[in-house]
């Protein structure tokens, strides 16, 4: 399998000069293509800020990390948002979808920076919307859906782009359990029928115990890194 | 996609939307109500002034304005008449012949300087509407060999229409010039100084008077409105050899009537510029809290991969938009009283008719419709806000997602 993201010897090291805190400390990963992974552990482990630096969204102070085939820790900020941009997919806890745009605009949003044809978007938008089970509420601005609703948008904002592969930080965290279980078959039949890569750091058991893979951060450190089958499989999973 | 994001974030937050558009609009509206008054005032003042005797352009002979003497006159041809006649914009030409001289009351035995100025009487009423001023006698004619007087000057050497008038002068090189005229009528004029010192001669006998025949000292032109007045300028003096002619307008033959005006426009700056830094204050508060809410938003829209400069230009358009969208409620507005006072002058009053009508005006106090009051307003508050939309964009290319999404 292709691998989509290779991590090399990661260092993250909060004030360095006064008093070092060290959030990642000498983080080796190789995530492949179609793998459905949680990065685990206790808060202050450092998941959060592994995805930052996966994701380019913050630099580490030492090693080097390639996404896709490219050393992003070597591009320039602007090349960076552009990378983020065609590669990679977020999914917030706080949903952060813009306010002022509907459903159907947010996950089209990525697409219109991408410059794809107005037929191209239409139809994703269209796709996505099925996916994620929104159809009904394409016109719909943020604060008219729920919490629920909302990070489904984010999920199919995060798609809309057709990325590497998707970095959720703990996605389920502000929904309740129904909507946490109904996002989360929604993920896994994305990344069962389309191959989509998923890499969120999670809390949430339920969340754990469905993913394929799941690697425990402690205090900077991988403690665990385990591949299992999927405990529970998405509702409409033919298998 | 950035214009229909910077416009509907305007609406996030209508009540702050609001108060920062309605002081956009209180100061626009203010600015162009004041100006425009200030303008429209002045513009009336020069109007009456420009139409009262020096017309709004002069052509004289080269050297005559610095020399003012007779010897710079020069011929008015037909021919000459005829190009300058035909360009646009020119409503009359009066050709003159000025010099100054010495007015006897020969019965009184009392005399004063006055200021002769030979005219064609039919194309002098043209420019500046003399025969509405006469009013003692009657207005003359191209062949009488009578003058008019002003009022005033008619009053101190004790003269009325019908008496007979004294004039000694020097004329064309030297010349003597000396005659004596019967009064036919008395012109009132607003203005002190040429109530004081004018007297009019036919201009053919004005030429033999001063020994000048067929000769003029200026050709005053009367333009239909002088907003036209630079163009109408360039063409006079392109139909002219600029060796042998020199062309003026009004600005230049009455300076200290432009430095008034600058000066009086200067006085209206300060508070205006004290309106405007209020409000700019107001819409940079706006700016901050707005800059301030949206880090995580920013930091977002960062990380799925909105260039800094695509998000930055959003933000500097939101910024216009609401400045724009008070511009225009503001001249809106204005157009109200702006075009309600300038079709129905403000009266002054009795106190004030009385110092008006010594200067020829009426007590009114116009306001003006030129375009440049409503769009100068609009390119002061577009540069203001671009000023002050410099705080979210450069917040925005500082910003450092991971922190502004912690914070």
């Amino acid at each position: 399998m292709k691998k989509v993201i290779i991590t090399e010897d990661i260092l993250k090291v909060y004030n360095p000069k006064t008093i070092p805190v060290y959030a990642l400390r000498h983080v080796d990963l190789e995530i492949e293509s179609g793998e459905f992974t949680a990065i685990v552990g206790p808060s202050g482990s450092g998941k959060t800020t592994l995805l930052n630096i996966i994701g380019g969204l913050d630099s580490p102070s030492g090693g080097k990390v390639w996404v896709n085939g490219q050393e992003i820790t070597a591009m320039t900020d602007s090349e960076l948002i552009n990378f983020r941009k065609d590669n990679i997919g977020f999914v917030f806890q706080a949903y952060n979808l813009i306010p002022v745009l509907t459903a159907k605009e947010n996950i089209e949003f990525v697409m219109l920076l991408q410059h794809r044809s107005k037929a191209e978007r239409a139809q994703r938008v269209k796709e996505l919307l099925i996916a994620v089970g929104l159809e009904d509420k394409q016109n719909s601005r943020p604060a008219q859906l729920s919490g629920g609703q909302q990070q489904r948008v984010a999920v199919a904002r995060a798609l809309a782009a057709s990325p590497a592969f998707i970095l959720a930080d703990e996605p389920t965290a502000n929904l309740d359990s129904k909507s946490a279980s109904n996002l989360l078959d929604i993920m896994l039949d994305m990344n069962f029928n389309e191959g989509v890569t998923f890499v969120f750091s999670t809390h949430d058991q339920r969340v754990i115990d469905r993913a394929r893979r799941v690697i425990t951060l402690v205090d900077g450190l991988v403690d665990s890194d385990v591949r299992r089958p999927p405990i529970y499989l998405p509702l409409n999973n033919p298998l | 996609m950035i214009f229909k994001l910077a416009f509907r974030n305007i609406s996030r937050n209508p009540r702050r939307t609001g108060i920062t558009v309605s002081a956009i609009l209180f100061a626009v509206m203010s600015a162009v109500f004041m100006n425009s008054m200030e303008r429209g005032t002045w513009d009336r003042l020069i109007d009456n002034i420009v139409s009262f005797h020096s017309g709004h352009i002069q052509i004289h002979a080269k050297k005559y304005w610095e020399e003012q003497s007779l010897d710079y006159s020069f011929e008015w041809t037909e021919a000459l008449n005829k190009s300058i006649s035909n360009i646009n914009k020119i409503k009359a030409i009066a050709p003159r012949i000025e010099g100054f001289a010495l007015a006897y009351n020969y019965s009184d035995t009392s005399s004063k300087g006055v200021l002769l100025v030979g005219t064609d009487p039919e194309k002098e009423n043209n420019m500046s509407g003399l025969e509405n001023r006469v009013c003692k006698g009657a207005y003359f004619n191209k062949e009488d060999k009578a003058v008019l007087m002003a009022e005033g000057l008619a009053k101190q050497l004790k003269i009325l229409p019908g008496d007979t008038l004294t004039l000694i002068s020097q004329g064309y090189h030297g010349a003597n010039a000396a005659g004596r005229y019967p009064v036919k009528g008395i012109v009132s004029f607003g203005s002190p100084e040429l109530n004081k010192q004018l007297v009019y001669l036919p201009l053919k006998e004005a030429q033999y008077f001063f020994d000048a025949e067929g000769l003029i000292s200026s050709a005053v032109v009367s333009i239909e409105n002088r907003l036209f007045l630079k163009p109408v300028l360039k063409n006079i003096k392109a139909e002219l050899d600029s060796s042998k002619f020199e062309v003026m307008g009004w600005d230049e033959i009455m300076p200290e009537l432009v430095q008034a005006k600058e000066m009086d426009e200067l006085g209206n700056y300060l508070p205006l510029g004290i309106l405007y830094v209020v409000i700019s204050f107001g819409i940079f508060g706006t700016i901050i809290m707005m800059t301030k809410e949206r880090q995580y938003e920013f930091a977002v829209l960062t990380a799925i991969g909105m260039s800094r400069f695509r998000l930055a230009m959003t933000v500097w358009l939101e910024t216009v938009f609401l400045g724009m969208i008070g511009v225009s409620g503001g001249i809106l507005i204005s157009l109200v009283p702006v075009g309600y006072f300038h079709f129905n002058p403000i009266n002054m009053g009795e106190q004030y008719s009385e110092t008006f009508e010594k200067f020829g005006m009426d007590p009114l106090m116009p306001t003006s419709l030129a375009p440049d009051l409503f769009y100068v307003q609009a390119i002061i508050v577009f540069i203001i806000t671009s000023v002050l939309a410099l705080y979210p964009i450069v917040n925005i290319l500082r910003l450092k997602p991971v922190e502004a999404m912690k914070s």
